[in-house]
């Protein structure tokens, strides 16, 4: 379990370079209040050993801070986390009970229920950099491209206002703490891959699937539908493939079973954030496929020896 | 190279006793001879209380089809038929001879000259196999003449020899390889014969370079045998494994071997073949490894069958300070011995010394369904789901879920991150669900 937070240290690292203290502020709070929650839950309500040693509370709130915007009040972050440990896991049962992923709950909870505060993001300002902006937050490249298209603008027109996929991959875009760097999530993701704690068909169907179905999109009418590439550098879509929708417990079984999740997840996604009410459907299309793992997983069995 | 594509697992191999040449085992003061040291109905008893017995004579008689002869392994006096404990943990009936000397029955050659010409029809071949009790020495101990009876409308094929020893530790079949190569291999070709196959294919495993080389050179003076080389994964000397690696044939849920035409025998029992065929001489013996981490001189013993383990840990260096448990075979398949007197059977292959730090299973922690059993399962089973099921006694889900497929070879547990016992309920379901398949057929 601790592969998995090590994995998060490259993204840990950009994502406080970034937004400096907010960052570091806001990751502590999340950690510090789900291992709260989990313990306490353990102690006074199940009455059983600690968890909390098992590291995954510590996933769930590096992963809930990895969500969220990096100015969000104190109060609404342990909200999130009290959602995420309590209502998501410790109430159907703790750790590997869980049919959603508890980090994705607590982001979804508290988009619904504080969506101004959740949807302010902080421009990113390099730790050591004289850059002044006027400009305290603004929206994220995946917003501006909704809010560009709605008001029937083109493709082309509003691309000029979005960073570059260069800084996507690199880092700097605006949006929650963990998105920042496509390269530093990568850098984790392949950690995690060498260390098998993840495999391929997830990641790999996940990305597949988003790549063609705006592929095709982009090639009917680029000036309606915005490039593949782009979708793929921006907004949570490689935090989300390569540490939520990977999430051993709520994802399925067999090697089958994650290609149709990984699949299910990118068609969502791209459906979201093409004609969805909100710019990003990342977290949204996980949750809907985490519902559908017990199907998946009676559908979709292992290849047996001998099958008759 | 070659190797079976589902699943498996690749334990530390921990051969530490593959240089290490068979030493003859003295002959103990008493032995434990189990009626019950093979598959099937156990033999019955032929002598009394009181009764002189020499070295190979029958001493308990095959009871059915499904059953073995079992030979004196020593020359004595039968002290005693009782009840004594062996390597699982039961009382089971048991003819204990006080040893006097070492007398051969007549007939027995017991000469270390090689006999390399076959003289025996393959009728008659399958007869002296059952006479000899020569069961299969792999451990799963099911006699060999049954074996060599091809059933009506099937037809064997390939005759494939067993060198892979894929268990971590165990070195008892490199060393015969070794050793008894020719020997082996006329074996294999008498077996060839009482199954009318033409080829036959011995697979070791490629981190027994030394034996692939020798065999090979030797295989070149036989006919239809050839040696190939396997990709180390364990479990490839299951026999299921085995087959798919070296014909890319799987054998159906449920079935045989002979269904994709293949017979399997382990390079113990060809060696046994050998002796029985050529030398008249029953199985009364066979090589056992003694070794582990806690073992004081890891070593590979030629031992009379019904030798008590304590004297094999007794000549590899005596009892270790920090030893914390005994395993009766290897560490993935191997049972912890009740007790150390425990008599050596036909089917024991090693004896595991495990000093104490690795004695103690990990503490068990919750399933996080993160499949490592699942891409483990050689039989691609759901080893997690199967062990939730006979948790909570579902009976039908878990045969539904084909509990029966269970090879019982260990990957799901040694795979498994939160170290659940899975094999254990696996066992415990196929226990179950084996009960109730058999209620089913007597109504």
């Amino acid at each position: 379990m601790y592969g998995v937070v090590i994995a998060m240290i490259p993204a840990l690292i950009v994502s406080i370079y970034f937004f400096g203290l907010g960052a570091v502020k806001v990751i502590l709070i999340s950690v510090i209040a789900c291992l709260f929650f989990e313990w306490a839950i353990q102690k006074f309500l199940i009455k059983g050993k600690s968890t909390i040693g098992d590291g995954s509370a510590m996933i769930t709130g590096v992963l809930l801070a990895f969500n969220v915007p990096s100015n969000l009040p104190i109060g609404i972050i342990i909200i999130g986390a009290f959602v995420s440990i309590a209502i998501a896991k410790m109430s159907f049962g703790g750790l590997g009970k869980n049919p959603f992923n508890p980090a994705l709950v607590g982001r979804v909870f508290l988009l619904i229920s504080f969506p101004v505060q959740m949807t302010s993001w902080p421009i990113p300002k390099p730790l050591f950099s004289s850059v002044v902006t006027d400009a305290i937050t603004g929206p994220t490249p995946l917003g501006i491209v909704k809010e560009g298209l709605k008001s029937g603008e083109t493709v082309s027109n509003i691309m000029s206002q979005v960073p570059t996929y260069a800084e996507g991959i690199i880092g700097g875009i605006g949006g929650s703490l963990g998105e920042v760097s496509v390269i530093a999530l990568l850098i984790g993701a392949i950690y995690m891959f060498i260390k098998k704690i993840i495999t391929w068909e997830i990641p790999v169907a996940f990305i597949g699937s988003v790549v063609i179905f705006t592929g095709i999109l982009y090639l009917i009418n680029p000036e309606m539908y915005i490039s593949p590439i782009f979708h793929l550098v921006t907004g949570g879509l490689a935090l989300g493939v390569f540490f939520m929708a990977t999430d051993m417990v709520t994802s399925p079984m067999s090697s089958k079973g994650m290609l149709i999740f990984g699949l299910g997840a990118g068609v969502i996604t791209v459906i979201i954030r093409v004609w969805g009410a909100y710019p990003e459907g990342v977290s949204f299309a996980i949750l809907i496929m985490n519902a559908f793992v017990p199907l998946i997983n009676k559908g979709f069995k292992p290849a047996r020896f001998g099958k008759i | 190279m070659k190797t079976f594509k589902l699943g498996g697992v690749h334990p530390p191999e921990n051969k530490f006793s593959s240089s290490e040449a068979i030493q003859t085992l003295p002959i103990p003061k008493k032995v434990f001879v189990s009626v019950s040291q093979h598959l099937g109905a156990p033999a019955t008893v032929l002598v009394k209380r009181g009764d002189e017995v020499k070295t190979g004579q029958l001493i308990a008689k095959s009871s059915g089809f499904i059953s073995a002869n079992i030979h004196s392994p020593v020359t004595g006096k039968v002290s005693k038929l009782d009840n004594v404990m062996d390597q699982s943990g039961y009382k089971r009936p048991a003819i204990i001879i006080d040893t006097t000397e070492d007398v051969w029955e007549d007939g027995i050659d017991t000469t270390p000259d090689i006999n390399r010409e076959i003289t025996l029809t393959k009728d008659e071949i399958i007869k002296r196999i059952n006479e000899m009790g020569v069961v299969g020495l792999g451990g799963a101990t099911f006699p060999t003449h049954v074996k060599m009876m091809v059933p009506d409308g099937k037809k064997a094929e390939y005759l494939i020899i067993n060198g892979v020893e894929c268990e971590p530790y165990l070195t008892s079949d490199h060393r015969l390889m070794l050793e008894k190569g020719e020997e082996m291999l006329i074996g294999t070709t008498i077996l060839m014969k009482a199954l009318g196959v033409a080829k036959a294919i011995v697979g070791i495993e490629s981190n027994k370079p030394d034996a692939i080389q020798h065999l090979t050179q030797l295989a070149t003076k036989f006919n239809g045998i050839t040696v190939q080389a396997l990709k180390v994964k364990y479990p490839q000397g299951g026999e299921k494994q085995l087959i798919k690696a070296l014909t890319g044939r799987e054998v159906p849920s449920a079935k045989l071997p002979i269904e994709t035409g293949c017979v399997v025998d382990n390079v113990g029992t060809a060696f046994a073949v050998y002796e029985a065929v050529q030398k008249n001489k029953p199985l009364i013996e066979r090589v056992v490894t003694v070794t582990g981490k806690a073992a004081k001189k890891p070593s590979n013993f030629r031992v009379r069958v019904g030798t008590p383990i304590s004297e094999l840990i007794e000549h590899a260096g005596g009892v270790p300070e920090n030893l914390g448990k005994i395993i009766g075979g290897g560490p993935m398949m191997g049972k912890a011995l009740m007790s150390a007197e425990a008599p050596i059977v036909k089917g024991s292959s090693g004896i595991l010394l495990m000093p104490l730090e690795e004695s103690d299973r990990a503490a068990m922690k919750s399933c996080i369904r993160c499949a490592r059993c699942v891409s483990a399962c050689p039989m691609g089973l759901e080893p997690y789901l199967i062990a939730q099921e006979v948790s909570h006694k579902m009976w039908d889900r878990t045969e539904a879920d084909k509990v029966m497929d269970c090879i019982e070879c260990g990957s799901c547990q040694y795979t498994c991150p939160s170290g659940r016992p899975l094999l254990d309920y696996i066992r415990l379901g196929k226990f179950k669900v084996g009960q109730i398949i058999r209620s089913r057929g007597k109504n």
